[in-house]
């Protein structure tokens, strides 16, 4: 305490039902005689702590039980939220546990989340602002069992957040079941003969644990045993806050802290636990400080302009286009299949791109999943004059075979006057039901332009010519548009397949005679 | 182009981007991954947030502190995932935060598999996490509608401080179709009415679910039941397509429903009066419209892909059991011949069994095709194939 004679008193005009104040001055009245003599210094209290705890609640009183570590750990952290100017820019994570309710004297911004999610909340809330100051205050239940994944990961993607982990090894909301930070031997309500190791493991240490990691900037554990330990506690969270302030990184400060209540300690005990048991098993020093050799973590601004969202998506405004309805045109199912990796899937694309082109209606689904990866694989394309019901080629029009099980598996939902074309390496195939068929080998096709893998681009140049025959669906304009379109992040392989569409288209002129 | 061939979940993005969403918190998971993938390209392209989360639960969490935030903020996932996040759902309920949440659903239950299903209707619909809450459920059947609906979604959740759901299916999710790109990019300005961002104006804000007073709880959730009939009474939204004369009624949504209305097509073509219900949302469900049109049509089928989720609210509806069921589970997709199978048996009709409209013995048909030549495939052909 100061020896000056000054004195400060909290501004307490709008404080009438403050119960300390009333106290205060029922001490001063008691007290007026040897006032001349003593002179009542009271400590202003900081403004980032609430004189009345009305937020969400009517409580005048702090709902901590005497002797608890959390009062102590809340004002160090208010105090120095108003030393260090933030308080504007603070926002306070409350969690599940004792300190759920530390919106009531935190005079800040505050978020009350679910049991251990702080660390990921708190995520959110850093990304979206990145001008707040962001504070996860949570205990040892919440933050070491329930939420340790959460508290990890945030810890390891160094998000900008501080973390004060009040760690008095039970938990205390529940009623002092044993924590994984309880100490072997500990008894608690569910480890009633003390923690056994063989049975329920050993105390986890947690900046020890986040020690492992690269990315936090502060790692420290501090202790509120007494009046020497609560001073150098207050150092740690000031080092937190400032990283905070000038957005460095993540800072993690575990605190040692008095449960009397759950532990059933009284004063001496409380000190005599964190002492002489709590510091051999959690030893209180700085795992960590780089705060002096990083930077700011700096993030870009979200731009949500028009012109960025088309760029980034391509979208040319001006053409004007848009699909009309042709109900003289029905449904034209197209079923594309064959193996994985042979490009029945980006040839179904390439006629999708080029019926959309043509303002047709159209949709493109493909049989997708573990089939994908060298199974069989197949997809879908359903053209029209008008809006399409279901996306799927239920019965066939048009199946483009790549192998034998394709063929297999579709080609009893060909229509009757549907038609087929197979790869030629399928083997001889004798027809079935009179439908329309044609084996076309697409093999040796693609390999005289010395792109055998280019199959796909050879039956949809033979489908192009059959089309241009019979009505007209599709032009090579828009094949080539959908080659395009498909082949956009490869332009190399545009001309290349362009030339193959018109050899496949070439090939079908010359030697198929379509029955129509 | 004006329009482009675009993926249903690549959708999403472009609908949530246009629709002014700055964050979005994701974990892989098949097939809502493309989601994830997108965001990851195109948020990063414009300075938006995005991080992968390490679990659903983050994900959601995320989501609640960006929400808290004031920003437009959403998530994707597939049945697991969103189990996961229901506890992280009633938080937001319970703050009265708004959110976007996108279900692109898959079989179950359990692992379950990939395929398409409309087995989340029950979790998604009624609440799904502990407490007296509902989510507005947008339930799109188009690429356009994913896209467009996302961006829906903003505005409802914004508007009613709420977690919307837009609940699509791997189907919706996989397949491409033409997309005209939203006419106006949103700037969304965080409300500092309510919003903790960390300045001045929202300091004394608090986002929180917690009243430890029982009367308090009460009020709020009375308050809250006071939300969700304003939604009642003013969001219910459907389509209805042949309804005017119809004699049958089919009751569908989303990729069930494209299903559905090919069949109304194929009954038409032969003169059978089918009809097609489409709820656009199925929270709020379209009770009272139904329960109108049942005075007129005696024959109502639900057909969804879900062991009848969406029956009990038509059954609710029309305060009835007189209504048949035609589903698919398991990750099959409804075949347009189970629809026209059940509306022969319940019309009499025998026309649109032709098997011009599809191959009604698809199950077990394929075993009698004999269409190979004995000495089969030319095995070194096939080599050429698979190298």
């Amino acid at each position: 305490m100061s020896n000056k004679n000054t004195r400060y008193v909290e501004d307490n005009k709008n404080n009438n039902h403050d119960k300390n104040n009333e106290t205060i001055k029922n001490y001063d009245k008691k007290n007026e005689s040897i006032e001349n003599e003593y002179e009542t210094i009271i400590m202003k209290k900081s403004e980032s702590i609430n004189n009345e705890f009305t937020r969400g609640n009517s409580l005048k009183t702090t709902h901590y039980c005497g002797g608890c570590g959390h009062g102590i750990l809340t004002k160090l952290i208010g105090d120095v939220m108003s030393e260090l100017g933030i308080q504007e820019r603070s926002v306070m994570i409350s969690p599940v546990g004792c300190a759920v309710f530390g919106y009531y004297y935190f005079n800040c911004g505050n978020v009350q989340t679910a049991h251990g999610r702080a660390p990921a909340v708190g995520t959110g809330i850093s990304r979206a602002e990145e001008e707040a100051i962001v504070m996860s205050y949570q205990g040892d239940g919440d933050l070491a069992s329930i939420g340790l994944n959460e508290t990890l990961q945030a810890a390891n993607r160094g998000e900008k957040i501080a973390v004060f982990f009040v760690n008095n090894t039970v938990y205390g909301m529940t009623g002092g079941q044993m924590a994984p930070t309880t100490l072997i031997g500990e008894v608690t309500i569910t480890s009633q003969n003390g923690r056994d190791p063989n049975y329920t493991g050993f105390p986890i240490h947690m900046c020890e644990l986040i020690d492992n990691l690269k990315a936090p900037v502060l790692i420290e554990r501090v202790s509120l045993a007494n009046p020497m330990d609560i001073r150098l506690a207050k150092v740690a969270i000031r080092k937190a806050l400032q990283i905070q302030k000038e957005g460095k990184g993540y800072s993690f400060i575990e605190v040692l802290s008095p449960c009397p209540t759950n532990l059933r300690q009284g004063v001496k005990g409380t000190e005599d636990f964190i002492n002489k048991q709590m510091k051999k098993e959690f030893p209180v020093k700085v795992f960590r400080d780089k705060s002096r050799d990083v930077g700011s973590v700096l993030r870009k601004q979200s731009d949500f302009s028009i012109e960025s969202l088309d760029r980034i998506f391509n979208v040319e405004r001006d053409d004007g286009k848009s699909i009309v309805d042709d109900y003289s045109f029905n449904r034209l199912n197209v079923k594309i299949a064959g193996f994985g990796g042979q490009g029945v899937l980006s040839a179904g694309l390439t006629l999708a791109q080029a019926a959309c082109f043509e303002e047709k209606y159209v949709s493109w689904y493909p049989a997708y999943g573990p089939e994908q990866r060298g199974g069989t694989a197949n997809c879908s394309v359903v053209i029209s004059g008008h809006p399409i019901g279901s996306p799927v080629a239920d019965n066939i029009d048009i199946l483009l075979a790549f192998n034998k099980p394709a063929l297999e598996k579709f080609i009893c939902d060909v229509k009757e006057d549907g038609v087929i074309f197979y790869d030629s390496r399928v083997g001889e195939f004798k027809g079935y039901n009179n439908i329309e068929n044609y084996c076309v080998p697409v093999y040796e096709i693609a390999n005289k332009l010395n792109v055998p893998k280019a199959i796909n681009t050879v039956m949809l140049g033979v489908l192009m010519e059959y089309g241009r025959t019979k009505n007209n669906i599709l032009s090579k304009e828009s094949y080539i548009k959908g080659i395009e379109e498909t082949f956009a992040s490869k332009e190399k392989l545009i001309g290349k397949n362009i030339q193959i569409l018109e050899a496949g288209a070439k090939w079908a002129r010359e030697n198929l005679d379509f029955k129509f | 182009m004006a329009n482009q061939m675009v993926k249903g979940n690549t959708a999403v993005i472009v609908g949530a981007m246009y629709g002014g969403c700055d964050c979005f918190f994701g974990y892989p998971i098949t097939p809502a991954s493309e989601i994830l993938h997108e965001a990851s390209k195109y948020f990063s392209m414009l300075g938006r947030n995005f991080v992968q989360a390490e679990s659903e639960e983050a994900s959601i969490n995320m989501v609640y502190g960006a929400s808290a935030a004031g920003h437009r903020v959403m998530t994707a996932s597939s049945g697991p995932g969103i189990s996961l996040m229901q506890e992280g759902i009633t938080f937001l309920a319970g703050a009265e935060l708004p959110a976007v949440i996108v279900d692109i659903m898959r079989a179950g239950p359990g692992l379950g598999n990939i395929g398409p299903e409309q087995g989340d209707y029950n979790q998604v619909v009624k609440g799904g996490g502990h407490g007296n809450y509902k989510n507005i459920v947008l339930a799109p059947n188009s690429v356009q509608e994913m896209c467009d609906f996302t961006i829906k979604a903003f505005e409802l959740a914004d508007k009613y401080k709420s977690p919307v759901y837009v609940l699509a299916d791997a189907v919706l999710g996989q397949m491409a179709e033409p997309l005209e790109f939203p006419q106006k990019a949103i700037e969304h300005i965080p409300d500092n009415s309510w919003s903790v961002r960390g300045n001045k104006e929202t300091m004394e804000n608090l986002v929180t679910s917690i009243y430890l007073d029982f009367d308090q709880l009460e009020h709020f959730n009375i308050e809250l039941q006071k939300k969700y009939k304003a939604i009642e009474e003013n969001e219910v939204e459907y389509f209805e397509y042949h309804v005017e004369d119809a004699e049958i009624l089919l009751i569908s949504y989303g990729i069930s429903s494209r299903i559905s209305k090919t069949a109304v097509d194929i009954c038409r073509e032969n003169g059978l009066k089918v009809g097609l219900f489409r709820p656009i949302k199925l929270y709020p469900f379209p009770y009272n419209r139904l329960s109108e049109l049942k005075e007129k049509i005696d024959n109502f089928i639900s057909v969804e892909m879900s062991n009848g989720q969406m029956l009990e609210d038509v059954k609710l509806a029309i305060k009835s059991d007189d209504v048949e069921l035609v589903n698919r589970m398991g990750g099959n997709l409804l075949n347009i011949g189970d629809i026209l199978r059940k509306i022969s048996q319940v019309s009499g009709n025998k026309s649109i069994l032709d098997p011009k409209y599809c191959n009604f013995n698809q199950n077990d048909d394929n075993s009698k095709f004999n269409g190979f030549s004995k000495d089969e495939v030319n095995k070194e052909s096939f080599k050429s194939i698979i190298d």
